[in-house]
């Protein structure tokens, strides 16, 4: 089972001292954070996407590439890449470059985004949500598995004869996640590729996420891509911890009673009971995260939510530590004692490198010369091969 | 034949409130009109007052928190719907509306719903037609012809009420009670049911 962290990229306010870090600030943080991650022994690293204040991560492949030349062994994803109002020949041309900078430690969770005004500053309509991520989906793929694509579809100009490169590492796309909170026909579409659901799960009831993700695994089952129990899946979580359980709670309270989306809201006391959210001693965190599993089954990939809310960087790198050093080793034995030998883990490079029969190199040479890119005469097309 | 759910949402604010008071007399008239046809009926009643920084955190956080939700799903699932808010200045009370805000839109689509309003004086009782009936014509639900209003003068005769409100509220319920027994019983969607369009016809772009 892998576990990390997701950010959302918020330069929010911190209550307690009333100063909003600039993005310079914050930028640097995440960059610290995720390092951090890396070397507390954390599995994966998860960067939001976001086109507007207070959230500075428009562009997380420059961020993750950043991150991948700083770090050895960590996953970096996203959290998530929106499918919707990004050019998928974008998405497929980024995120394969990333794929080999980083030697093939990437995988991407699809959203859709929820800020209406964003979709109109890229040419879409939110209206258009979930038909814009089924279409743009469809064609995402085809350019990372066929070299050559023919497409023609409603939301984007056709294409004719075009190649997206670099070609995907090993001729292996990244795994691909979708995330949804309240859609099943996102649900469903990842069920339909054999792909994985994450399920954001931090902010609403558990109920809600165990339903989403029972109807994901069923119909990843029915698409024949394994059994129930084989289906992927990821959750999120948010935690805050300290020594004492009422520390945490004193600690974190001006943090949640300000928060993003959820602060000025109900009781930390009350969304506790309601959410994941879990804010206590270490040993109630790593309870309630097993806990997880008694509704979604076994699952593969735990990200936690800990920098939002405008929580210093300080605070967030003690938090890490708590994490790597007494939360998640004893989550890993637990959960690894638990999971059956038949349910997969999430899928890395090297296991889908192994399920295709080794690496491959899918290079597409050009026919042309490699200055102007024009059609060669028939001795420049000797001279190529 | 089977069992129906009413379903009851009060507004008021008072213990005892008027509104409360309209909401029982038009409830038990609906039952005995249901039991009159030989439908068998159970009753839920939510106060909106015990829900109201519930439905305040369902604005902000996007769901419904355990005991707002059980309220919801009552509704939701009922087989008909009594609907009772004071007026407050000039309209159905912000605590009503919010009700019905945090619901999903397709929630009441065809759900038939008898309508009630109290206030101090019966100059208000247009508020019925000028302000609650729209907001469930957008809601879609099949709106009772007879809604019912009750001013302080209907409660001078005590709980008896005045004989124009007593033939108010019967005409009412037969109403409601017609159009509850007209229908089968109430099927909640479940969103989580296998889809019925496949997912070939999006990727062909069907919706």
């Amino acid at each position: 089972m892998q576990f990390g962290i997701f950010t959302v990229s918020d330069i929010t306010t911190d209550p307690t001292t009333g100063r909003t870090p600039t993005e310079a600030e914050r930028l640097q943080a995440v960059l610290t954070i995720a390092q951090k991650a890396e070397e507390v022994g954390l599995d994966v690293f998860a960067l939001g996407e976001h086109h507007n204040p207070p959230f500075f991560s428009s562009s997380p492949t420059t961020t993750l590439a950043w991150i991948a030349a700083r770090t050895e062994k960590l996953q970096l994803s996203t959290s998530t890449t929106l499918i919707t109002t990004n050019d998928p020949v974008k998405i497929a041309e980024d995120y394969a470059m990333l794929q080999h900078l980083a030697g093939g430690r990437v995988d991407l969770m699809m959203g859709r985004g929820n800020t209406g005004p964003v979709y109109p500053w890229f040419g879409q309509d939110i209206r258009n949500g979930i038909e814009l991520a089924v279409e743009n989906y469809a064609l995402l793929r085809r350019l990372w598995t066929e070299d050559v694509v023919d497409w023609q579809g409603k939301y984007r100009t056709p294409l004719q004869g075009f190649t997206s490169t670099p070609r995907p590492l090993d001729g292996v796309p990244p795994f691909v996640w979708h995330g949804s909170i309240r859609s099943p026909q996102i649900a469903e579409q990842a069920a339909y590729y054999g792909d994985g659901f994450f399920s954001n799960h931090i902010f609403w009831p558990a109920e809600h996420t165990q339903r989403m993700v029972e109807f994901y695994r069923r119909r990843y089952e029915h698409y024949g891509h394994g059994t129930a129990d084989q289906a992927i899946v990821g959750l999120g979580g948010q935690v805050f911890m300290r020594k004492n359980s009422q520390d945490a709670v004193n600690e974190f309270r001006p943090y949640f009673d300000n928060a993003p989306v959820y602060g000025h809201g109900p009781s930390l006391e009350d969304f506790s009971r309601e959410t994941p959210l879990t804010v206590g001693s270490p040993q109630q965190v790593i309870e309630r995260t097993l806990g997880f599993r008694d509704y979604v089954g076994d699952y593969q990939r735990q990200l936690f939510l800990i920098d939002h809310a405008g929580l210093p960087l300080k605070t967030v790198l003690e938090q890490l530590d708590i994490l790597g050093e007494e939360v998640v080793p004893v989550l890993r034995k637990e959960f690894a004692a638990l999971k059956p030998a038949h349910v997969p883990d999430a899928p890395t490079h090297a296991s889908r490198v192994a399920a295709a029969g080794g690496a491959k190199d899918v290079t597409v040479h050009a026919a042309g010369d490699g200055v102007t890119g024009q059609a060669p005469g028939r001795a420049t097309e000797k001279a190529t091969r | 034949m089977s069992t129906r759910t009413l379903a009851v949402v009060s507004a008021g604010l008072g213990v005892p409130s008027s509104t409360r008071l309209l909401a029982d007399r038009l409830t038990a008239t609906t039952a005995d009109a249901l039991r009159e046809r030989d439908v068998p009926v159970t009753v839920e009643v939510v106060e909106l007052r015990q829900h109201a920084r519930d439905l305040a955190d369902n604005l902000l956080t996007g769901f419904p928190n355990r005991s707002l939700k059980g309220a919801v799903d009552t509704v939701v699932g009922a087989d008909g719907l009594i609907a009772v808010t004071p007026v407050f200045s000039a309209s159905y009370s912000g605590l009503f509306k919010t009700f019905f805000d945090v619901l999903d839109k397709d929630a009441l689509t065809g759900k038939p719903v008898l309508l009630g309003a109290t206030a101090g004086t019966a100059r208000h009782s247009l508020v019925l037609e000028h302000a609650m009936r729209p907001l469930f014509a957008y809601l879609r639900a099949t709106v009772a012809p007879t809604a019912v209003f009750a001013a302080s003068e209907d409660w001078a005769t005590g709980d008896t009420g005045t004989p124009a409100l007593t033939g108010r509220v019967r005409r009412a319920a037969g109403e409601l009670a017609d159009l509850v027994a007209g229908r089968p019983p109430a099927v909640p969607a479940d969103p989580f049911a296998d889809p019925t369009t496949s997912f070939e016809d999006l990727l062909r772009g069907g919706a």
